[in-house]
This record gives C-alpha cells, sequence and structure tokens, in this order.
C-alpha cells in the first residue's frame, strides 16, 4: 500500500515519530514556562495564591492599559453569580437612574470565583455579585476585592460584613428546617438541629450535601462547636440514613410532596416553589430554630468590587445602589430574603433577624468549606 | 507531509487542558499532591467512575447492535423512521434526561439512575457507526458461512459481530468517555464520579489542587481506555478488496418473534425520548412562570446556531489532518496524535473551561470571552467525535484509488482534494453533525467562556431551571430538541438506494474514479450511507 501523504514512504518512521513527538512536547512545556512567568503574582495555587495585586483602586483615573483590555469599554461589567431572572430588572434599574450602562455575566457563583482567581488583574470584572461568604472569602484572600469605603461599610451590621473590608452582604437568608406538616405533628416539630438525629425520622430527612448553604452550615457547626461536634452531627445523619439531594430545591420538593418529613434548607425556597406551583398547593411550612446554634445560622449573598478595576467609582455606584433602600425592598419583596439595612421591614410573615438569635460567628470564618468538605466526605455523604 | 503538521497542531490544541493541569499541579506542593493521590477517596471514586463507565458501555453496546441488527438486517417495518428514532437521543441533553427520570421514579437514582440515564443518551453513539457498517457489509461472507451449514445465530456472532468490531468499538471509546465526563446526570441522580467531586471541589473550597488531582487521575484513566480501543482495531484492514459491487442483503424475516421485536424497539424509542417529552410537557402544562418571550427565545436559538456550527465546522477542520492520517498511515505518530485528541474529551468541562481562561487571559487577551474562544473550547472538547467519523470513514474507502491517481501523476495535494476528501465525505458530515449536536447541548464551558451579554438555548436552560422556574425553561428544553433533530435525522436516514445505481468507480476502472468520487461525494453526504461505500465490504483481512 503506497501512501498520498508521507512522499511515497508507507509508514512514518521512529525516528520521525519521536522527532514530532519531541516537538510537540516541547512546545507543550515553553508554553507552560512563560505561562509561569508571566504569572509573576501567581501563588502555589490553592486558596492563598495571590491571584490579584491587592491595593487600593483609583477612583476616577482610568488606566489606560486595562482600559484598552476591557470587554466593553463602555459598561462596567458585573460578574453575577446570582440569577438573571432575579437581578436583572434590579440592574436595569440602576442603569435608567444613574445612565452607567452595565455588561453583566452570569453564572454559578463556584465557577465564577474559579474564573475570576484564574483572570487575576486581568480580569475584565469591575463588580461581584455573589450567592454566599464564601466565595467572597476566597476572592478576598486572593486579593481579587478592593477596599471599600467607610461610607458603604457603615451602612451594613459588622455581622454581615467583611472584616478586612472587602465585601458586605446584601440580603440575609435564614437556615430552617422545612417540614411536611402531614408527617409532622405541631408537637413533633423540630427545636434545635439534633431533634433531625431523632431515629423516628429515621430515612425522613432530607439534606443537600453539596450544596454551599449546607456546607457552610456545618461550618458553622465546626467553628461554633468544634470539629468533634460537626463529625458527630454528620455521623449521626448518616446513621439515621438521611437523604441526600442535589438541590435545596430538590429537597423541599421531597418534603411537600410528603416523600420526606423534614429537610435541612434555607428558608426562600419555600417562596420560590411557591411563585412556581402556587401558594395554596404547597404543604411543606419552615420552621425557623432560635437557639442561637447552628440550625439559627444567617447566611449572606454579597457583594464586592474588583480590585483590578478602572472604574471604581461607577462600581461604588451600583454597591451602593444594592444597599438602597429600594433593592433592599426588592430584595426582601421578590426572594423573600432579609434587608440589610436598616428601615426596610423584613419580608412579612418572618421572625426579624434579631428575633431569630442568629449564632455569634464571623462570617468569614466561613471560608473554610475545604475542612467541611473533608468531614463530609469522611461521613460519604457526597 | 501534507496533514503532518496541521494534525500536530490539532494535537496540542486538544493537550492543552494537560498543560494547565501539569503548570498548576507544578506550583503546588508535591505533598499534598500526593496526598490527594493515595487518599482512599481518590481510590474509591477511581473505582465508581471506572465501574460505572464499563457498566453505561456495556448497556449501551447491547442496545446499540441490538437496535442496529433489528433496523439494518430483519424485515420489521418502518425502517426509515425507526433508524431516525435510534439516533435523536443524541439531541437530548443528558441533564434533561436525568430531570425527567426522577420526576417520574424519585427512586431512581445512584448507580442505578446513572446507568439507565447515561445508556439511553449514549446508545445512538454506538448504534450510528454500528448500523453504517451493517448496511456496508458485504453479504458474500455471511452467505458463505449460511451455505456451509452454520445458523443465523451463529453467523452473526461468528462472521458478522468480528466485522463490526472496530465500528462497535469506536462507538464504546465515546460512550466511555462521554460518561467519565459528564456532570449534568451523575449530580441529578447523585452518583459519585471524578467529573462530580470535580465540580464540587470547586464549589466548596475554590481551591484547584484536588480538581487537578482528580483530573490528573482521570487523563490517565481515559488514557488506558483509549489505548484500549486502538488494540481492538489492531492491524485490521476493513476496505473491500477485489472488484464487483456487494449486493443488497437478505433481510431476516422475524416471523414469530416480529412482536417482541417491534416491543424491544418501542421500549427503546419511549424510554430514551417518550420519558424526557412527558416531562417537558408536564412542565409546561402545571408551571406558572411561562411567559413566552419571543425575541429573547430567538435570540438564545440565534447564539446557539452560531456557537454550535462554528464550533462543528472549526472542530472538523482540526479533525480533518488527524483522522486522514490516522487511516492512512499505520506508524507511531498518527496513532499518538490521534490518541492525543481523545484526552481533551475526558476532561471535565470546567477544567477545560478554566485552562483556557488561564492561557486566553495571558497570551490571547484579544479573544478573551469571544465567540472564537467558546468555538475553540468545543474544538478540545469534542475532537474526537470529529476524529472517529472521518477515520472510519476514510478507513473504508480503499487506498488503491489515490495510488492510481498518484500513478498517473497527480500530485498529493490533487490527490487530497480530488480522491481522499470526496471518498471520505460521508464521515466528515456525519462527523460534523456530531460535534454540532455535542456542542448544542454544552453547558459548562459554554457559561465561563461565552461573550457578556449573548444568550444560548443550553445557558437559557440552566438559568430558568436554577431558579426552578420550569415551565419557563421547557420551551428552551424543546427547542434544543427540535434544533437538534436536523443533523439528528440526517445522521440516522438511511440514504441507501438499490444496487442498481452503483456507481461505474467500484468496477474498477481508474480512469473513472475522480468525477464518479465526487459526485457520490455530493449525493450521499451522511456516515455509512453513501452507496460508494455500500459497494466496499469490510473485510478482516489481516496483513
Amino acid at each position: 500500500m503506497r501512501s498520498v501523504f508521507g512522499s511515497g514512504t508507507r509508514r512514518f518512521t521512529a525516528t520521525r515519530g519521536v522527532v514530532s513527538g519531541a516537538v510537540l512536547l516541547a512546545a507543550l512545556s515553553a508554553c507552560g514556562e512563560s505561562g509561569a512567568g508571566a504569572d509573576g503574582a501567581g501563588g502555589d495555587g490553592g486558596n492563598d495564591a495571590q491571584a490579584c495585586t491587592a491595593g487600593e483602586v483609583s477612583y476616577g483615573e482610568v488606566d489606560e492599559e486595562v482600559a484598552a483590555a476591557e470587554v466593553d469599554e463602555e459598561a462596567l461589567v458585573v460578574y453575577s453569580g446570582r440569577s438573571e431572572d432575579l437581578v436583572a430588572p434590579l440592574l436595569d434599574q440602576f442603569t435608567e437612574e444613574t445612565g452607567i450602562e452595565l455588561s453583566v455575566r452570569y453564572g454559578n457563583t463556584a465557577a465564577m470565583t474559579a474564573q475570576l482567581l484564574e483572570e487575576g488583574d486581568q480580569s475584565p470584572a469591575d463588580f461581584f455579585l455573589s450567592q454566599d461568604a464564601g466565595a467572597l472569602g476566597a476572592l478576598a484572600n486572593a486579593g481579587c476585592l478592593a477596599t471599600l469605603t467607610e461610607e458603604t461599610l457603615a451602612q451594613v451590621a459588622q455581622t454581615y460584613r467583611a472584616p478586612d473590608d472587602t465585601w458586605v452582604a446584601l440580603t440575609g437568608r435564614a437556615r430552617v428546617i422545612a417540614v411536611n406538616p402531614d408527617l409532622v405533628a405541631e408537637a413533633d416539630r423540630p427545636t434545635s438541629i439534633d431533634d433531625v438525629l431523632d431515629e423516628r425520622w429515621s430515612g425522613q430527612v432530607g439534606i443537600a450535601p453539596t450544596n454551599a448553604s449546607f456546607q457552610s452550615f456545618i461550618t458553622a457547626i465546626r467553628v461554633l462547636e468544634g470539629e468533634d461536634a460537626a463529625r458527630q452531627f454528620l455521623d449521626g445523619l448518616v446513621t439515621n440514613d438521611v437523604q441526600t439531594y442535589e438541590g435545596n430545591g430538590d429537597v423541599l420538593a421531597a418534603v411537600d410532596s410528603g416523600e420526606i418529613a423534614m429537610g435541612l434548607i434555607n428558608h426562600y425556597y419555600l417562596y420560590e416553589l411557591a411563585a412556581e406551583a402556587g401558594r395554596e398547593s404547597i404543604v411543606a411550612e419552615n420552621v425557623f430554630l432560635d437557639d442561637g446554634g447552628a440550625g439559627s445560622l444567617i447566611n449572606i449573598s454579597g457583594a464586592g468590587v474588583v480590585s483590578g478595576t478602572d472604574r471604581g467609582e461607577d462600581a461604588q455606584a451600583l454597591l451602593d445602589f444594592m444597599l438602597s433602600e429600594t433593592a433592599q425592598n426588592y430584595f426582601a419583596e421578590t426572594t423573600y430574603e432579609y434587608p440589610m439595612i436598616e428601615g426596610v421591614d423584613p419580608p412579612a410573615g418572618l421572625p426579624t433577624l434579631e428575633e431569630l438569635d442568629a449564632p455569634d460567628l464571623d462570617l468569614s470564618d466561613l471560608d473554610s468549606l475545604g475542612e467541611t468538605l473533608e468531614l463530609i466526605n469522611e461521613a460519604g455523604l457526597t | 507531509m501534507l496533514l503532518t503538521a496541521p494534525a500536530c497542531l490539532a494535537a496540542l490544541i486538544a493537550l492543552l487542558p494537560l498543560g494547565y493541569l501539569v503548570i498548576v499541579a507544578a506550583r503546588a506542593d508535591p505533598a499534598v499532591l500526593l496526598a490527594q493521590v493515595v487518599r482512599p477517596r481518590s481510590l474509591m471514586l477511581l473505582a465508581s467512575s471506572v465501574g460505572l463507565a464499563a457498566t453505561v458501555t456495556a448497556v449501551s453496546v447491547v442496545l446499540g447492535v441490538g437496535a442496529a441488527w433489528l433496523i439494518e438486517r430483519t424485515t420489521l417495518r418502518g425502517r426509515r423512521i425507526w433508524a431516525v428514532l435510534a439516533a435523536l437521543p443524541l439531541a437530548i441533553p443528558s441533564y434533561v434526561a436525568a430531570f425527567s427520570w426522577i420526576a417520574l421514579l424519585p427512586d431512581i437514582t445512584g448507580f442505578t439512575g446513572a446507568v439507565v440515564v447515561l445508556s439511553l443518551s449514549c446508545f445512538p453513539y454506538v448504534y450510528l457507526p454500528t448500523a453504517a457498517a451493517l448496511r456496508r457489509l458485504d453479504p458474500a461472507m455471511e452467505e458463505t458461512s449460511r451455505s456451509l451449514g452454520i445458523g443465523p445465530y451463529a453467523t452473526f456472532w461468528r462472521v458478522t459481530l468480528p466485522q463490526l468490531r472496530p465500528a462497535v468499538a469506536a462507538g464504546a471509546l465515546l460512550v466511555s468517555l462521554y460518561t467519565l465526563s459528564d456532570f449534568g446526570a451523575v449530580s441529578i441522580l447523585r452518583y459519585d464520579t471524578f467529573t462530580r467531586v470535580i465540580f464540587t471541589s470547586f464549589n466548596a473550597s475554590f481551591d484547584r489542587t484536588p480538581a487537578v488531582v482528580l483530573s490528573g487521575m482521570l487523563v490517565l484513566v481515559t488514557a488506558v481506555i483509549v489505548l484500549a480501543e486502538a488494540r481492538t482495531r489492531g492491524r485490521a484492514r476493513y476496505a473491500r478488496l477485489g472488484s464487483g459491487a456487494a449486493r443488497l442483503v437478505a433481510r431476516i424475516s422475524m416471523k414469530r418473534k416480529t412482536l417482541p421485536a417491534y416491543g424491544a424497539l418501542g421500549l427503546l424509542g419511549a424510554a430514551s425520548l417518550g420519558v424526557p417529552l412527558v416531562s417537558m410537557g408536564y412542565w409546561l402544562s402545571v408551571g406558572r412562570s411561562g411567559e413566552f418571550d419571543l425575541p429573547q427565545i430567538v435570540e438564545a436559538v440565534g447564539g446557539s446556531l452560531l456557537l454550535a456550527g462554528g464550533g462543528a465546522v472549526f472542530t472538523m477542520l482540526l479533525a480533518l489532518p488527524v483522522g486522514l492520517l490516522a487511516a492512512r498511515h499505520t506508524g507511531r505518530l498518527p496513532g499518538l496524535l490521534e490518541r492525543a485528541t481523545y484526552l481533551g474529551h475526558a476532561v471535565p468541562a470546567i477544567v477545560v473551561a478554566l485552562s483556557l481562561v488561564f492561557f486566553t487571559v495571558r497570551y490571547a487577551f484579544d479573544f478573551y470571552l469571544s465567540v472564537p474562544l467558546v468555538v475553540f473550547a468545543y474544538a478540545v472538547l469534542f475532537l474526537p467525535l470529529a476524529v472517529g467519523a472521518v477515520r472510519a470513514s476514510a478507513a473504508q474507502s480503499p487506498p488503491v484509488f489515490e495510488e492510481v491517481a498518484r500513478s498517473l501523476g497527480r500530485a498529493p495535494r490533487q490527490v487530497l482534494r480530488t480522491i481522499t476528501l470526496p471518498l471520505a465525505a460521508p464521515g466528515i458530515a456525519a462527523g460534523t453533525a456530531l460535534v454540532f449536536l455535542a456542542a448544542m447541548k454544552e453547558l459548562t464551558a459554554t457559561l465561563v467562556l461565552h461573550p457578556t451579554g449573548m444568550d444560548t438555548l443550553a445557558i437559557r436552560l440552566w438559568s430558568e431551571t436554577s431558579t426552578r422556574s420550569y415551565a419557563a425553561a421547557a420551551p428552551y428544553a424543546a427547542l434544543l430538541m427540535l434544533v437538534s433533530v436536523i443533523p439528528t435525522y440526517l445522521l440516522g436516514r438511511d440514504r441507501r438506494r438499490t444496487g442498481d445505481d452503483l456507481p461505474e468507480a467500484t468496477q474498477g476502472h481508474p480512469a473513472t474514479v475522480e468525477p464518479s468520487g465526487q459526485a457520490q461525494a455530493r449525493d450521499t453526504p451522511w456516515l455509512g450511507s453513501s452507496t460508494y461505500q455500500s459497494s466496499l465490504h469490510a473485510e478482516a483481512v489481516h496483513r
């Protein structure tokens, strides 16, 4: 058999193969070296990597070089880990009021955080909207978030903002136990998280172990009561044949349908489900724990200004808008999340933040999810 | 050399994510890396991932070969419809299928659920090449076997099946790689594989090290599978020798087994297509979030077509040299290049996406978050789909045509253009269609890399389901399938004609090779449906 490709040779000789292979490898490794070199600010990978050059944002001043690389030079670039359905109307209103055009990227909070960490100083992003405190903490640790102004920080209670002043909470999310009243009598409703470990709820409790909110909750137990307590709780769940689901919404759907009696979720999922299926067709109810333990944890969604931004002032304006009464009311009414500023009432029918008696906990400690994940893995729950 | 340089480039592109893994791993503490590798959990994941991939592959082979045999070799009615239906599951994203199944049977989680959903989504990868190979087989060998007193079933096992081996193995390889890299189905069905844990690990700690270690292990598993498949190929040749045209196959009447046969095909169709469709209808009927936002839907369709179309064409351009080289050369380099393209297919899409973020941000910032970047990502992810189709198609056309053309004084470039490419055309079209389908469904990398503000059907579907607005999501899921139906229909369609109009070229006159080759290429562009191909029987002659 003769070949049309190899100028008459029937096979590639071994030498040729080796040489070409070597060229291929060399090209790759050259890429690798220059890659490592170009990323001078890059650290050792992992949590402690300094992906971004931290520092003061030059408010008002435009850095020519960065501006040239902007995806859309006109617009302020927002990376949103919160869904489009939810925040788009609010962002449109911001543009209407201020005339500042926005270019918004929607995605999953974790994937976007990883993306921003990988982009480092080159990131086109100016503003980051996050579903949880952990992602903001990771970005702050890598130096990717800028220090916020005093006025902004002052609007939010100390508990709900970064200790290093790099992010603030926009909304609060209460941890609850959703119950199905058909399966859980009024008198049997849980009053502490340990109640779900009771034998009679064997196989009747649902969790979403891969979900950030469950991991934050376990982290809270770890931080408040220590590693052993967290491990015991997880083992207790496993012993009690806990049912695992992909997301909080799935847990709630299972509770609502009577597949299980109760589920550990955040409070607003009930309202999400009600919006889709109709309030009257939902049987599940939220049980708020108010014992000051991890069960009454208030997690947050929040925002920060990306340290590489050339639009510091506009980004700051957006953050202030998000903390305005308009926006805070919008969140309370649309997603039933807790507002973060004074003077805006919590969603109707919900206990106030004070009544909930959230545990005394530094939310930024919740970024140590790695250790928690290890525990969850060890318990065999993921 | 005409093809070697572009083929090397394609392989290099496919290996980009590996380069990223090496860079990240090199920055991490070796002790930490090692600790990750030898953790019992990593080894458990190895077992669970390989176990799932092996089971799904086995089930897909049984379903795919069974369906192909029933449709191509028996007298069952409605062959054309069955052929399209058997290819259609390719148009359904595995996350939609998983959602549907779990809505129908809430208990179908874990291993069983993952096997059911992934097998039903993947079996067309086996069905398509097997059906194509069955159509092309010269019945002479089977007839000889029967005339020597071997029964029909023994003939199938001993004569037909060995000839189908490369087609089945190629499909099985794609199924196993798909299973290893799938995230949607395993996460919804809650079965831990490397890919699911890699995602979870990103979610939890934003730390790349565990993800990189697991990805590295996944790449090694893939390498082993790819090598194993290459061994099944061996050095057999599958192009028909000799002159004359192959006759059409005499179909077997199922007699009393007719009803069970219809039942089996019907059940397969109901499980793979019926379940997702019914569940989508249910979403539409119960949800209240359904608003028909036409401009947004049109924009999403446009975005999907642009990205998937661009991705399919670009991927095919890269795949052509690799596939043709691999089909025509037995040396080490072509094989190496071909296998290199498979490695990207098993790397989880999130890792591929982040690796492209890493490289683009540093070396090609102008392309960051642009259409070309997404198109490029699709090439890294889906190159094997295209390479496999080109190689299979090119391998089945006998090299004699090219040799004759060369001996008549044609330059290699001309031979490539006038003989090789037209002969490989069915494979080129099929590969392009396969990549298009995969790209339409792709979500993870698209979400990370798409131009800000651009929408695709998969992104809209994700966006709506992430707020549990299933009714609003349903039209996007339906459209995603609908747009995908066209290429799937063309893939599954049986374009074979009767034996009378076989081209002259197969009579073996060198002078007529070129024109009729071209004419055929235009006429019969789909995998294994070419009359030209059908006249070349696959003959497993070991050299």
